[in-house]
């Protein structure tokens, strides 16, 4: 089976292809496209039809999921301009960011022994937060002015602190088991 | 969405006919049924009045004829405790579960032992070892019976309720109990969602909700603490749309922690040691049970009981010791509510309204610390025992196709993460908890042996790293692979998680462009060869009445797909498929037709997998087009504008 209904997410949402997005309209498409694609809707119908229909509702559910945050959508933009992030074979970063990086993760990694470790989370995510605004913004402006390298370097630093964002959580899931 | 069916419901042969459709409560202690009556969802009584049917099941074998007997509900409980070992309760907490679970030496069941081609633990019961699917099954048969005795007619499905924190195995397991029951199921509905439909379709939620209600919609929480489990559901409800923002929960903590509790305390108060005969057990269990649900109207219950022993019991459960001893399992129901929450990214503050659902949730002290937890009061409107069987019936009503005008749809989520044993024994996380089903991932794989043609995938539950502490969900074994170098081979496997919640795997090497077989071997679960089996004993030893029936039933759903299939043909088929295919079609449908005429039910039904599949490329086609048109359609209402800057970025790239 295949599903064929847009030649990219963006034409699919109807929304233009650049970082910043109209999320009204993807939401009211995303949920008009559900209505007309979910299982729910064949129930009753032929076997083929039962299968399209999850199989195009998988991949509406992929592209709302990837244009609805903020990193994966950045990612997505330059995958359609054949950038790749090689995160597996292409460990280069700028030094700044290695050193401002591992400051934090050892911020994180000291959460657990901290004298109050949730208050001591959340103003870790704040920090985490900021320079994810500040690295998102510098996507947004780079990718607009299509200096693609720059582009494509912020989306790995934005990566990394994804994943410290990532790091918090886990430890705060941790600090609730213990409660 | 008439316009996508083949099978639009003006072209069955009965137009307007109501489809009789149930929802049922598959609960831990208590199962119902529901339906959906003149527009309004009725619980269905059995022939005393009851709606609760106890999730009990009696075994016993006539010595002279041989012959077994099945009782289910209060009939069952009454021999709890003069037959424990062939009175079955409580079957859902072994759902899905394997030999050596904590939950099968807790239950207080004698297993059969364990064989090596039988993954399943079965109980030892006087007619025969059974697995808790087939347990379930005598459950759902009841049930079925009821619904049809009820509604004067056969059903044509039912969606069964599972918890919402149920994983692959537990989800399957059930979904095969009804296969044995002979329900077709329309739907396995989390609990909690089913209860926010009842909710959402009634006024007392629209109005407490509504200080927050927003074009973005409200935010309710579902609390749901059942006889056997747990779940916490957060939903965003805007018109008639249901969407699971998060879900979490724990499958093994519920009522029946809350009485152990109680026996824990009685066993110790009383001196009585440690209680080793297995009636003793199910009566303290009881007289725990009873203490309890009076504790939810008085200050105080009094226990009293002798003992087979001859030992006696009696004394006074205060509702403040019955609340100290019930705290840390109170307790830990804060724990996923405290995920859900961080999960979906909200406050408890920005959260509407919060509905209490399960029986366990009539305990004053539960409502209370769930209250304090979210800062406000806690919604009980519908009756808890109730409010799943009503959802699902409701969410069985649109499903079977009674309300084609319906704006109601639901968005569930996969509760636990799905992984991929990688070196090392850790789990790789290929599809995370909490996303929007139904969902695909794709994952690319190669061989590492030159000329390999097979290799094995170990799929898990859970979001702990080590696949030691994940649960085990299957091993698929891919073949024909096309011998090639080593890591020549690009072998896409696809995880698609449907709207069941079930995964399902299929793998393509795309270098070839050939499918590779997949052979599933699930760890907990039946293969779907068993279940077949079980199937055709119960077939043979069915009535001829049965077999006849069930022949009328495979030639009507033939003439069915025929008739659709002509219908849409005529009106599209040359748009959409060239003279050769349509040739192909045309052979496959003569083929179904031939198939009618005999009394061959195999041979009918394998005409009819044929046609589907031949027909199978008409049907995408006609169905991305006309979602395709659909679009396009709403675009240039609505966006029109966006919509052309889009082509011109499109074209400039």
């Amino acid at each position: 089976m295949q599903v064929d209904l847009s030649s990219n997410y963006f034409e699919l949402f109807a929304l233009q292809e650049k970082f910043e997005i109209d999320e009204v309209q993807l939401v009211r498409r995303f949920r008009e496209l559900q209505r007309m694609t979910h299982p729910d809707k064949f129930a009753s119908a032929s076997d083929a039809e039962k299968r399209w229909s999850v199989q195009a509702a998988a991949h509406i559910n992929s592209a709302e999921q990837t244009l609805s945050k903020p990193l994966s959508r950045a990612i997505y933009l330059l995958q359609r301009r054949d950038v790749d992030l090689a995160v597996e074979t292409d460990t280069r970063m700028a030094p700044e960011f290695l050193m401002m990086q591992m400051e934090l993760r050892e911020s994180i990694e000291s959460l657990e022994t901290a004298a109050d470790p949730y208050t001591a989370a959340q103003a870790a995510r704040k920090e985490v937060d900021q320079h994810i605004e500040q690295t998102s913004e510098a996507f947004r402006i780079s990718f607009q002015l299509e200096e693609l390298s720059t582009a494509r370097e912020k989306a790995r630093e934005w990566q990394f602190l994804d994943k410290l964002l990532a790091e918090i959580r886990d430890t705060e899931e941790r600090l609730d088991s213990d409660y | 969405m008439a316009l996508l069916q083949i099978a639009e419901p003006g072209e069955s042969t009965a137009p307007h006919q109501h489809r009789l459709a149930v929802g049922i409560d598959l609960g831990t202690t208590n199962s119902l049924v529901a339906t959906v009556r003149s527009g309004s969802p009725v619980v269905l009584p059995d022939e005393s009045g009851n709606v609760i049917l106890p999730s009990v099941v009696h075994y016993s074998r006539n010595d002279d004829s041989g012959k077994c007997t099945v009782v289910v509900g209060d009939a069952a409980r009454d021999h709890a405790v003069s037959d424990p070992l062939n009175t079955i309760s409580s079957v859902k907490r072994l759902m899905g579960k394997g030999h050596g679970d904590r939950a099968l030496s807790e239950s207080g069941n004698q297993f059969a032992q364990a064989d090596e081609d039988n993954q399943v633990p079965a109980i030892a019961t006087a007619c025969g070892d059974l697995t808790a699917i087939e347990v379930s099954a005598d459950i759902l048969e009841a049930l079925r019976s009821r619904a049809e005795a009820s509604l004067g007619g056969e059903l044509v499905g039912a969606v069964i309720t599972v918890p919402a924190y149920f994983d692959d195995a537990q989800r399957q397991a059930t979904k095969d109990a009804a296969r044995l029951a002979g329900l077709h199921v329309l739907r396995l509905l989390n609990e909690p969602t089913a209860a926010a439909i009842a909710y959402g379709l009634d006024q007392s939620l629209s109005s407490a909700g509504q200080e927050t209600a927003t074009d973005e919609g409200s935010l309710v929480a579902i609390y749901d603490f059942g006889g056997g489990t747990f779940d916490i559901s957060l939903l965003r409800m805007t018109q008639g749309l249901f969407e699971v923002l998060a879900t979490a929960g724990d499958t093994s903590l519920g009522g029946d922690d809350l009485d152990a509790a109680v026996v824990a305390w009685i066993t110790q108060k009383g001196e009585l040691g440690e209680i080793t005969d297995a009636g003793d057990r199910k009566l303290l269990a009881m007289q725990a049970k009873a203490a309890k649900q009076a504790l939810s109207e008085s200050e105080s219950a009094t226990i009293s009981f002798t003992l087979s022993s001859g030992a006696s019991f009696n004394r006074s459960l205060s509702l403040s010791e019955f609340e100290e001893l019930i705290e840390p399992l109170v307790a830990r129901t804060l724990q996923p509510c405290r995920r859900v929450l961080r999960d979906a990214g909200i406050d408890a503050a920005a959260v509407g309204a919060v509905v209490m659902v399960g029986g366990s949730t009539r305990i004053p002290r539960v409502r209370e610390a769930i209250s304090e937890f979210f800062g406000r009061r806690v919604l009980c409107d519908i009756d808890p025992d109730q409010v799943v069987a009503v959802g699902a019936a409701l969410q069985a009503d649109v499903l079977a196709g009674n309300k084609s005008d319906t704006d109601m749809l639901l968005l569930d989520v996969i509760p636990l993460s799905l992984g991929l044993e990688t070196m090392g024994g850790l789990a790789e996380k290929v599809i995370q908890r909490n996303t929007t089903i139904p969902v695909a991932r794709a994952q690319e794989f190669t061989t590492y042996k030159d000329g390999q043609t097979a290799m094995s995938i170990h799929v898990v539950q859970g979001e702990r790293e080590l696949v030691d502490d994940c649960r085990s969900l299957a091993r698929f074994e891919l073949r024909d692979i096309p011998p090639m170098v080593a890591g020549k081979a690009r072998i896409q496997v696809i995880f698609q998680v449907d709207a069941d919640g079930l995964l399902t795997v299929s793998a393509i090497e795309k270098e070839s462009g050939s499918v590779a077989s997949i052979d599933v071997k699930p760890s907990y679960g039946l293969k779907d060869t068993q279940i077949e089996s079980m199937l055709k004993d119960a077939m043979a030893s069915a009535s001829e009445d049965m077999q006849a029936r069930a022949l009328a039933e495979q030639r009507v759903e033939a003439e069915r797909v025929l008739l659709a299939l002509q219908g849409a043909l005529q009106a599209d088929g040359e748009r959409f498929l060239n003279a050769d295919e349509l040739a192909e079609i045309d052979k496959l449908s003569g083929a179904v037709a031939s198939a009618i005429d005999s009394d061959d039910v195999d041979r009918i039904k394998d005409s009819v997998k044929a046609l589907e599949r031949g027909s199978e490329s008409y049907v995408e086609r006609r169905m991305n087009a006309s979602v395709r048109a659909a679009m396009s359609g709403q675009s240039i209402d609505r966006v029109g504008d966006s919509l052309t800057d889009t082509a011109s970025t499109d074209s400039a790239t």
